[in-house]
């Protein structure tokens, strides 16, 4: 396929970078790979959106820090960058939220008008490209009918992702509907068959199963933050697991330890907070 | 391959090795982490290239392997590499470089004077550095091949200097050491280390990997894949056999819905 033709892609990747690791960078590379080798997708960056504090996860420490270890850990790549609008929202913001304000940011840089888009010369340009977007997300199916011209954001993730699809109050189903409907999931698993089947079995998975994308990790990586966490806990060295100068910034700001695992212990994580209680509402 | 180095000393830290067989030790930690090892401090490591003649499909260049491990080290204060080995005329058993390592060990020790007796100078009297294998439990595990190891050069790996193992997934090696009367015999000097973290990267997937011009980056210091390419190794993965796992032919994984391997 003529380069013209193929979908220009964006890989986003959320979560809590409570370290980043070499595994997280690696599923970039994978996913990169991936969709460039079948012809039809042109990776053309990735983002790294660490979550805001306001996430409440167990041992989550401050949104600055994480933000600079990411920085720190894509200083040396030429197409992932990190991005601190997530971290900077007072409030938890959910993912298809996040999504979407990449695609619109995204399509809002995008200067030459498309056949697809309203010439935009009013103010409050943006507003109506959002509007015009969502119009489009609902009539449109199949992401290979877009033009060229508007890159896709993707999310990017790992197989734990995609299986917490299933744990109850953590997702709204019409969340779920707009990852899969209006973006789309790259989901870098060593247990293809595992995932597979889980996408079987649920019916909003197996709906927009075009839009999920497998790649098959075929060495294991287990390197966990959680796992860094305990290792440092324990003195033990977390060299050659995440970059170095990550190790460094950990260690000379000795940012985690018995202390920071107990952050937000008993807090409820904040989207199931939100959605109990707007379930009981 | 790898060997470090090992001294009894009053201070105590743990020795955690990670998932290259490398030793990542916190070496400035106050509190032992894993009482059993609380007898060692690890005071060096070195990375020994195999000579070329070893003959193993695939083996580039010493020249080059020895290059790229030196730039994976650029920033470790306690590995180095030392190319003895690989610059010898024939393939060494691992018994020679062992021996020969430890007499440089010794030979390079501080020597004392007695200022009181104005004796000759001898080797300091705190303890004297011991020097162990390092290796993964598939190293661990061809000592059961057949005519590969001679049994003395076993006994003496194990008696006179010792082995540090790192768990590899697949790997029983605890099982190969009971499996083994030599192995078994000196058991204590084999300290199987536990690696928490499971990370399977090994240079055959890598070496797949650059033939499918896939990208390895985290896999390797960036210093070594920039190496890589200017002298553009590792293009062509010559090896029709390839390890169980990897797909049967290059390019991507097969994407859902098709059945996978």
């Amino acid at each position: 396929m003529e380069n013209s033709e193929k979908t220009e892609v964006v890989l986003l990747a959320c979560g809590s970078f409570n370290p980043i690791t070499n595994m997280h960078l690696r599923l970039f590379e994978l996913a990169k790979d991936y969709m460039n080798g079948t012809g039809k997708y042109k990776v053309i960056k990735g983002i790294i959106s660490p979550v805001g504090d306001a996430y409440k996860k167990k041992g989550l420490i401050s949104a600055c820090h994480r933000v600079i270890m990411a920085e720190l850990a894509t200083k040396n790549s030429k197409w992932i960058e990190v991005d601190t609008w997530e971290s900077l929202q007072k409030e938890w913001t959910e993912t298809a939220k996040v999504l979407r304000h990449h695609q619109e940011k995204l399509e809002a840089s995008i200067c030459d008008p498309q056949q697809n888009s309203p010439v935009l010369e009013k103010p409050g340009r943006k507003r109506k490209w959002a509007e015009q977007k969502q119009d489009f997300s609902e009539k449109k199916s199949q992401e290979q009918t877009k033009t060229k011209g508007v890159p896709k954001v993707k999310l990017l993730c790992g197989a734990d992702f995609l299986e917490s699809f299933g744990v109850p109050n953590l997702w709204k189903s019409e969340d779920i509907t707009k990852i899969l409907g209006d973006h789309g999931l790259i989901c870098i698993t060593r247990a293809g068959n595992d995932a597979q089947k889980f996408i079987y079995e649920s019916d909003v998975l197996w709906e927009h199963q075009n839009n999920i994308h497998l790649v098959n990790e075929w060495i294991t990586n287990d390197i966990s933050s959680t796992k860094i966490r305990r290792a440092l806990r324990r003195g033990q060295s977390i060299r050659y697991l995440v970059p170095d100068l990550v190790q460094e910034y950990i260690e000379k700001h000795n940012l985690y330890s018995s202390e920071s695992e107990e952050r937000n212990v008993g807090v409820v994580l904040a989207p199931l907070q939100r959605n109990t209680t707007e379930v009981k509402a | 391959m790898p060997v470090f180095v090992s001294t009894r000393g009053p201070e105590t830290f743990s020795a955690c090795l990670d998932s290259s067989g490398r030793v990542a030790s916190a070496r400035t930690s106050n509190t032992p982490a894993l009482p059993c090892l609380g007898r060692y401090q690890v005071i060096g490591g070195i990375i020994s290239p195999v000579n070329d003649n070893y003959g193993k499909k695939d083996l580039v260049s010493a020249r080059h392997r020895v290059a790229m491990a030196r730039l994976a080290l650029q920033t470790s204060d306690w590995i180095r590499v030392d190319s003895w080995e690989s610059e010898q005329a024939q393939w060494m058993e691992t018994i020679k470089v062992l021996r020969h390592h430890h007499s440089e060990l010794l030979r390079s020790l501080p020597q004392m004077e007695d200022p009181d007796q104005g004796n000759a100078s001898s080797p300091a009297s705190t303890a004297v550095p011991e020097l162990k294998l390092l290796c993964g439990a598939d190293f661990l595990k061809t000592f059961q091949t057949p005519n590969l190891w001679k049994d003395t050069h076993i006994q003496e790996i194990v008696e006179k200097f010792g082995l540090v193992c790192v768990t590899r997934a697949g790997h029983d090696p605890r099982g190969y050491v009971l499996d083994s009367p030599i192995l078994q015999r000196y058991q204590d000097q084999i300290h199987l280390a536990r690696e928490p973290v499971q990370n399977e990267i090994s240079a055959t997937y890598v070496r797949w990997a650059l033939s499918q011009g896939q990208s390895v980056k985290y896999l390797l210091p960036d210093a070594v894949i920039s190496y890589i390419r200017e002298h553009n190794l590792y293009l062509r993965d010559a090896s029709p056999e390839r390890n169980e796992g990897l797909p049967a032919q290059g390019g991507p994984a097969p994407s859902f819905p098709t059945s996978s391997s």
